[in-house]
């Protein structure tokens, strides 16, 4: 072994001490590549594990936390959802199309493993400013891979998140989310059980795509990260459509002991894993693997990352029938190993020992770092006063309306069939998607949220916020959030600065989640999301579940007609700091980001949900990028009826009135009849309301101001991104 | 009505088939694997779903369209037998020779689901007997190769012969081809043959049945179908 060959494989110096250690000799070629493919920064979490065990896992209502191919929770009458969100963010920058194809791929059998028939797909998406070279190129193959894997698999993609920003320039971000159904007895998980059982590989055949994937993904990129296009995985959702079907037929059927998707690092870590987690030794034998081209290795097939392919731990009296049932799907099923007794991972070829390893190490107990970090300094709050407004009211909501972030993505999501499985109660576009669960009359709210900007100005508040404005999504369709998967994208974790905004990130999201009762059940992190030395704005993309007991009773963000009044729900003080306004209009991103008062944001959510419920609120948003006006402007366009607005207070700048972050705030609408209802309500339960407008006519109408007609802002709202997208800006 | 729902390796929305099926006949619909050599005996009503079969990876719908129980619905279909083929079911029917043309990459290149407006052109068939002639539906469309296109004179027979059941158009009826949704020729959204007992259409009126969960457009196409065949019966 050469210092260089152990460092191709991504191993430092002290790491292959470590080894040698371990196993008392040098390991072989197929050993070290195992090595690799196990102790990565994507399979290991070697620098993130000591904090995410701060996370809060835990409620009555979880059935499964993180650890799992994804989390599980109770959503009553016997079901459970199950569901998880991953990265795909480096592949996708080499291979967009296939790189996001295989990121959906991959997280729909994280899900179906489990037991789980997927229902619903999202995703968050970052990307690099529009005037980069390459954006328009990724934005496109990505969205398209999305859609051409989901589409095809026969999932809807009903929500999510897309935003721009030059600090991504160099590395895309693309989380995808799955969520399925199962019944909550018949979950499978990945820990093996049993000595002497049979180990089965099913699927499609195993190839020479995908090599070193995860290690890929495990580093930062440079000037030839282009020539690391054979380590992107080329997806096949036709098969993964067949292995779905097989494998909730064998579930169904009591073949299944234990059960593991091959998914980054590929055999090697679906065999290690089922192991290690079952205190079980495993022995593959690779001349039985299904390959599709004669002449691959040990290394080659363990390290392969080919798609659409899992391992099961059989029960020994089910083979036949489970091999027909795979046999009539047209899928691969070969005996390919058995689990031992000796908590040794041995893997043979051709008559030879290639592997022969302790799977303990190999597995749960990888190194881990507890590296170095440093808290940035704080940036200074900025007061509203001092901003003076460019332009006028109109003119900058006109403006925010038809930026690259605050734009309709209608462009993107009508790419991804959305209606699929006649279950989709609210489309994208709104604040969070509707799902009915079976034939109702439950429903499950889904969304995604994170502000990026937020997080590089104070990781702690923009923790918080990534996950309290997920409840708030949540709450204003009117359901009760249950728990998050929390999808990590960071820079360089050996950069102390960088490992700070992790270490403050998840402070932040554990603060919230304690909280907001709104456990993480699964999630993924992202490491190395950097080039050249720059890293892409901390991003933790937060997914968020909730669930309503009638769907029916889910509200939209629509105004429903005219003359109802309009309801600012929470406290607005015109904070400007890190705002959209501050950044688009004024040309500045600075400040300190809106704090986040978790108790506030209980008592003003918890408010509006009843209002929901009860059928009072005819109309609900939350209120995030952009503040109250885009807000408004939003209802108004989703129905185009136009609304009259009371001025300013006083005592704020008109601007930041209008375009402030505050968190914590919805509007609602009610009839006009039920105001004073529910001012009573909400001082009762000492939460701020203020009756800002009525609803009608088919403008926008400020005080003082000229009115805007809805269409106008709608054209406007609607045209960047086609625009954009053709080349015309 | 008895129906049977084919489902080929790909196909997606058999599920979505079968609930509106069951929930406007009342009748489970009898659920057809592709190797399948007959159709279950009494079966009034074919219906082939959408989805992506054998992946779309040679021509759409062309390796599901030599598949065994194809042979089956050629030999129903002659004698009469109710077909209606929506999504992927058009393309499989088109490749089966069951319809005449082929549905080609959306004009713009791109997948598009998207609710559209689609006028209906005749009501005396057994598939659109629940609509007015030219009334208009609200229907989803979720495909990338609905593009359809046929040889010139294939295009006038079928205009002559009144058989364009389906076309996209704006909200109000009018002709637009901003509203021709994947650039087809004549704005062709749904075809029968000259017989008149098998439909293709590209947009998914099995998404568009219940109240609870959007507009209700894609009703009439079942109650229409459930009546002519209880008049059948």
């Amino acid at each position: 072994m050469t210092p260089e060959l152990i460092s191709e494989h991504g191993l430092k110096p002290e790491e292959y001490d470590r080894i040698l250690k371990l196993i008392g000799r040098e390991p072989s070629l197929t050993e070290l590549g195992i090595f690799s493919a196990m102790w990565n920064e994507h399979c290991s979490y070697k620098s993130s594990k000591v904090h995410l065990r701060t996370l809060p896992t835990k409620g009555p209502w979880v059935i499964q936390g993180p650890g799992e191919n994804a989390g599980v929770i109770d959503i009553g009458d016997g079901l459970a959802c199950v569901f998880k969100m991953e990265s795909h963010n480096h592949p996708s920058y080499i291979e967009p199309y296939q790189g996001a194809a295989t990121g959906v791929g991959g997280i729909l059998r994280d899900v179906f493993t489990m037991g789980a028939r997927p229902i619903a797909c999202l995703n968050a998406l970052s990307f690099g400013a529009p005037s980069h070279p390459k954006t328009r190129h990724l934005v496109s193959g990505v969205v398209a891979g999305i859609g051409g894997y989901g589409n095809s698999f026969g999932v809807p993609t009903v929500g999510g998140s897309v935003r721009f920003h030059a600090r991504y320039d160099g590395n895309c971000l693309v989380n995808a989310m799955a969520v399925g159904i199962a019944h909550k007895d018949q979950i499978f998980y990945a820990a093996a059980s049993g000595i002497g059982m049979p180990i089965v590989y099913l699927g499609s055949k195993t190839g020479r795509d995908g090599i070193h994937g995860a290690s890929m993904a495990s580093a930062e990129f440079d000037e030839d990260s282009e020539e690391k296009r054979p380590t992107v995985q080329v997806g096949d959702p036709f098969s993964e459509k067949l292995l779905l079907e097989a494998c909730l037929e064998i579930m169904q059927k009591g073949c299944v002991i234990a059960i593991q998707d091959m998914g980054a690092a590929g055999l090697t870590c679906s065999a290690v894993e089922m192991g290690a987690k079952g205190d079980l030794g495993v022995t593959l034998d690779l001349d039985k693997v299904p390959c599709r081209e004669k002449g691959m290795s040990a290394y080659e097939m363990m390290l392969s990352e080919s798609q659409e392919r899992m391992l099961m731990v059989l029960r020994p009296d089910k083979e036949e029938e489970a091999e027909a049932i795979f046999r009539k799907w047209g899928l691969d099923f070969a005996l390919v190993g058995e689990t031992t007794p000796s908590k040794r991972f041995i893997v043979r070829h051709g008559g030879d020992v290639m592997a022969d390893l302790p799977i303990k190490e190999l597995g749960d107990q990888a190194p881990e770092y507890k590296r170095p970090f440093v808290h940035g300094v704080k940036p200074k709050e900025i007061e509203a006063e001092t901003v003076q407004a460019p332009v006028g009211i109109v003119e900058a909501l006109e403006k925010l309306l038809a930026t690259p972030d605050l734009c309709s993505k209608r462009w993107v999501w009508e790419q991804y069939d959305h209606v699929i499985l006649g279950n989709t109660v609210q489309r994208p576009g709104g604040d969070a998607a509707v799902v009915r669960i079976e034939d109702g009359p439950k429903g499950l709210a889904l969304a995604t949220d994170v502000t990026p900007r937020y997080c590089e100005a104070d990781p702690f508040e923009g923790g918080k916020q990534a996950v309290a404005e997920c409840w708030r999504n949540l709450t204003a369709v009117g359901s009760k959030p249950l728990a998050i998967t929390d999808n990590l994208n960071f820079g360089n974790p050996e950069r102390p600065e960088i490992m700070g905004q992790f270490v403050g990130c998840i402070r932040g999201i554990a603060e919230a989640c304690k909280a907001l009762d709104f456990p993480v059940v699964s999630g993924n992190v992202s490491l190395y999301n950097e080039t050249n030395g720059r890293a892409i704005l901390p991003t933790p993309s937060i997914g968020g579940v909730g669930l309503i007991d009638d769907f029916k009773k889910s509200a939209t963000l629509a105004f429903k007609r005219a003359g109802e009044t309009i309801l600012l729900v929470g406290e607005t003080t015109g904070w400007l700091g890190q705002s959209m306004y501050l950044r688009e209009i004024c040309g500045r991103e600075e400040g300190a980001p809106p704090p986040v008062d978790l108790t506030e944001e209980r008592e003003n959510g918890d408010f509006v949900r009843a209002l929901i419920l009860d059928g009072t609120a005819t109309a609900a948003h939350d209120l995030s990028d952009g503040g109250l006006l885009v807000g408004l402007a939003e209802m108004a366009m989703a129905s185009l009826v136009g609304a009259d607005l009371s001025p300013a207070p006083s005592d704020i700048p008109a601007h930041a009135h209008w375009f402030g972050e505050d968190q914590a705030r919805y509007l609602v609408t009610v009839q006009t009849s039920d105001v004073d209802g529910v001012l009573v309500r909400a001082k009762a339960a000492n939460v701020p309301v203020w009756a800002i407008g009525k609803t009608g006519g088919d403008t926008l109408t400020l005080a003082g101001e000229r009115p805007i007609l809805v269409t106008i802002l709608r054209e406007r709202f609607e045209a960047w991104l086609p625009a954009y997208m053709a080349g015309q800006l | 009505m008895k129906a049977a729902v084919l489902v080929f390796p790909g196909i997606n929305r058999e599920r979505d088939m079968a609930r509106t099926l069951r929930l406007i006949s009342g009748r489970d619909p009898a659920i057809v694997w592709h190797t399948e050599t007959e159709l279950p005996s009494g079966t009034d009503l074919v219906v082939i779903p959408g989805g992506f079969s054998y992946g779309d990876y040679l021509r759409c719908g062309a390796i599901a369209a030599r598949s065994p129980i194809m042979d089956a619905v050629r030999i129903y279909a002659a004698k009469g037998g109710l077909v209606l083929a929506v999504c992927n079911g058009f393309q499989i029917a088109c490749e089966a020779g069951l319809l005449p043309g082929v549905l080609m990459r959306n004009a713009r290149l791109k997948f598009v689901c998207r609710d559209i407006f689609l006028k209906v052109e005749r009501s005396d068939t057994p598939f659109t007997r629940g609509y007015n002639a030219g009334q208009v539906i609200r229907v989803p469309t979720a495909h990338g190769e609905g593009n359809y296109t046929a040889d010139a004179d294939t295009i006038a027979r079928l205009e002559g012969e009144g058989c364009v059941i389906f076309r996209y158009v704006g909200p109000d009826g009018t002709r637009d081809p901003a509203f021709n949704v994947n650039g087809s020729t004549n704005a062709i959204a749904g075809i029968i043959n000259e017989r008149g007992n098998v439909l293709g259409m590209m947009p998914h009126p099995e998404n568009h049945v219940e109240a609870a969960i959007g507009p209700t457009d894609g009703r009439g196409l079942f109650a229409g179908l459930v009546e002519a065949l209880d008049r059948a019966a």
